[in-house]
């Protein structure tokens, strides 16, 4: 029986002062307000046990559909090589691979993708677009045997988080362009550890939700990575709205 | 007519003596008989005394399969993993006796909330290692329906240990010992640690190892509040009180060569409420001791080191408070972003807090200068007078800062060794400890809660080997030393 759940609802102590700001409340602080709008699933979960245990097993469902699109193809890799391994990878995710003086390969509307890269064997892998993929941080291990990986793009993927950047540093060597534009759950914390990428010469990391302060991050980033180029808060923009509203307030 | 009402006065009164015969004791006493009777009545009508049904929703439950004494992130941890390896759902029942709910003396919250591979034990590695692997996949772990998913805010900038020339060969041992247990840690040259990280003063350092992955730090607070959170909806229960007395029985057996050995076993826990002097005694089958600063005492109250010393009756658990200071500062031109935490040669440490160029950090006093572990209040002088100097030895942008504030914490300091304490112990063999592991308890929690787990449950470690921690290493003298403490 699920034990009540009087002692959820903790404040954090205010021992430490000044301090509680930084070990602030995590959101998963319900605040009393949501405790009246619960939904029927919700009551029915509370109330009864077979209800609760559906809903662990469809949680658990989901989560390992997740692992499953993030297996490795290791039959793949031991037959043709790690660069034809981590291309038929990210071809089933649904991303798309540019070989080494050849086209993209992407997989059409169906899912299904040419296999004549079959024969590429020794051509390594330039350029990886994984946008939109659920790749996470199993998945990018079959990434990082790609030494001469030079552009990597990881646009909306919603399984990227700062673990997965801080994983990328084997290519560090290489890559000179990463695109993390509109990843969910990228915050500044895991931007702060691309700087084992020392040849990063250009770096997208507008629209992060996570990120709590864009502009200060994107300075802090230029700071960190001197070569590099980084697209962040589109200043530009701020500025037309700067000016369109002052002419409001003269008038 | 009045002849019959005497009659059945009489009669009654027959009756009455009657039943005053059978339960033995006879009374005539009609009169006082009625008043009680008519007390009793008044009490029982609403506006009267009689309570019969007593509240008893604030005391721990009679019977509990297995009792954690201490409810922090190494409690919680073990109780996560009990319910979590049980052979079917239900078959535990586990309390967790926490003393004060708001944790403001506990070593958890108050932690800096550092996680490393950079250990010279295997064992420490191998735990470190499994640990970052739960708080990786944090969120599949401790899956609550319907609620929002944990943020850790783990900062995976990793760690940077500055050594010496004396220290430089145990450290190129000690990264190799690291990488062969599978971390990410390389060695750098002063060099190549000037070139990556130009606020760094590299004099009196002879190698620095870093480590590239898995390691920086995150809020402990929220990972105290996700094992609550799971362990709660997997059934524990929890309990606000204080462990004042264990009841134990004891059987003592002849040794092959005639010598007396006294097993003993705790049966049940006596849980005093706070603030008032009402106890529940807990029927319990197994007690784990994860009280953190505190778990010598509670040792005590099991009659753990209660016999001559120098024998196994004798040994005492080494586990006591040592108080350690954490500050906070703010330095305007400090190193950047990419700031791994720091481990100087002297001992000081510093990490990097937040965005506005905020910093924390401190050093653990030499063992003459040990603070006095009686109170949390912060000595501002130990940061003057020993830390900031090392500091700004180190990094030269550190000599114009401002402390904007300070803490002070408790290490459950092992005294023997400086490393944790796990399993049963030898005579009071229903007392398993989880424990002693003097600052860095938090980031080996997840994988220590298991060991626990596996040793209650099959009766031996399964997946890391942890019989080098066990309690009978005190006795035996078999010292595990850890060299890189923080």
């Amino acid at each position: 029986m699920a034990a009540p759940r009087a002692f959820l609802r903790l404040v954090a102590p205010i021992w430490n002062g000044s301090t509680r700001s930084i070990h602030g409340l995590s959101g998963e602080m319900a605040p009393e307000g949501n405790q009246r709008k619960r939904t029927l699933l919700q009551l029915l979960t509370d109330c009864f046990r077979d209800v609760e245990a559906l809903r662990e097993y469809l949680l658990q469902k989901q989560l390992s559909n997740v692992h499953q699109k993030n297996r490795s193809f290791t039959h793949i890799e031991e037959q043709y090589g790690p660069y034809i391994g981590g291309a038929f990878f990210i071809l089933k995710q649904g991303g798309a691979v540019k070989f080494q003086d050849k086209e993209w390969i992407r997989p059409d509307g169906r899912g299904r993708f040419p296999l004549e890269f079959l024969k590429f064997q020794a051509v390594p892998v330039e350029a990886v677009d994984a946008s939109g993929c659920a790749i996470n941080y199993q998945g990018l291990d079959n990434l990082l045997s790609m030494k001469e990986l030079q552009s990597l793009s990881l646009k909306r993927c919603p399984h990227v988080d700062d673990w997965c950047l801080s994983h990328l540093h084997p290519l560090a060597n290489s890559l000179q362009e990463l695109l993390l534009a509109g990843c969910p759950q990228v915050s500044e914390r895991g931007l702060a550890c691309l700087h084992h990428l020392q040849n990063l010469r250009r770096l997208d990391i507008s629209d992060l939700p996570s990120v709590a302060n864009p502009g200060l991050t994107q300075i802090l980033m230029e700071e960190m990575l001197p070569n590099c180029e980084v697209l962040g808060v589109d200043w530009a923009q701020s500025l037309k709205l700067e000016l369109e509203e002052q002419p409001r307030d003269t008038a | 007519m009045l002849r019959t009402v005497l009659q059945l006065g009489l009669a009654r009164n027959l009756l009455i003596r009657g039943v005053g015969t059978r339960r033995g004791g006879s009374t005539q006493d009609w009169d006082g008989q009625v008043s009680e009777i008519k007390k009793k009545i008044q009490s029982v009508l609403p506006g009267g005394s009689w309570n019969p049904l007593h509240d008893s929703n604030h005391l721990p439950p009679e019977h509990s399969d297995v009792v954690i004494v201490g409810g922090g992130v190494l409690g919680l941890s073990v109780a996560y993993w009990l319910k979590k390896l049980e052979k079917q759902r239900g078959a535990i029942r586990v309390l967790v006796v926490e003393r004060d709910h708001t944790y403001s003396q506990a070593s958890t919250g108050l932690s800096v909330g550092g996680i490393r591979q950079q250990f010279s034990l295997p064992e420490n590695i191998q735990l470190s290692l499994f640990s970052v692997n739960f708080l990786r996949n944090i969120n599949e772990y401790l899956a609550v329906v319907d609620a929002p998913p944990l943020d850790l805010q783990f900062n995976p900038s990793g760690y940077l240990l500055l050594a010496s020339e004396k220290g430089a060969a145990a450290m190129e041992n000690n990264v190799k010992v690291q990488r062969q247990e599978g971390a990410k840690v390389c060695l750098m040259s002063p060099e190549q640690l000037q070139k990556k990280f130009p606020w760094i003063n590299t004099e009196g350092v002879a190698l620095a190892s870093y480590g590239m992955e898995d390691e920086g730090w995150f809020d402990p607070w929220c990972l105290l509040q996700g094992l609550r959170r799971k362990v709660q909806s997997m059934g524990v229960l929890f309990c606000q009180g204080e462990v004042t007395r264990f009841v134990s029985s004891s059987n003592t057996m002849k040794t092959v060569s005639g010598g007396e050995v006294t097993m003993k076993r705790i049966h049940e826990v006596h849980v005093k409420m706070n603030n008032s002097l009402e106890y529940q005694p807990v029927e319990c089958a197994i007690v784990i001791n994860a009280a953190g600063a505190w778990s010598g005492q509670i040792a005590e109250l099991a009659g753990i080191g209660k016999g001559p010393p120098g024998t196994l009756q004798g040994t005492k658990l080494p586990v006591e408070p040592r108080k350690r200071y954490v500050y906070l500062w703010h330095c305007p031109q400090g190193p950047g972003l990419e700031t791994p935490f720091v481990a100087d040669t002297s001992g000081a440490y510093f990490r990097r807090e937040g965005l506005g160029n905020n910093y924390l950090g401190g050093c653990s006093p030499t063992e003459e200068e040990e603070p006095d572990p009686g109170n949390l209040e912060v000595d501002h002088d130990f940061f003057q007078n020993k830390v900031w100097p090392c500091l700004a030895q180190r990094v030269p942008a550190f000599e114009t800062l401002k402390v904007r504030s300070a803490w002070a914490g408790y290490y459950d300091y092992n005294t023997f060794d400086q490393n944790g304490v796990v399993g049963p112990h030898p005579l009071v063999v229903n007392m398993y400890f989880a424990t002693g592991f003097s600052g860095h308890g938090l980031q080996q929690a997840p994988a220590v809660g298991r060991a626990v787990a596996e040793m209650v449950l099959e009766g031996h470690f399964q997946t890391i080997n942890m019989n080098p921690f066990l309690f009978s290493r005190f006795y035996l003298g078999e010292k595990i030393q850890e060299q890189n403490i923080i």
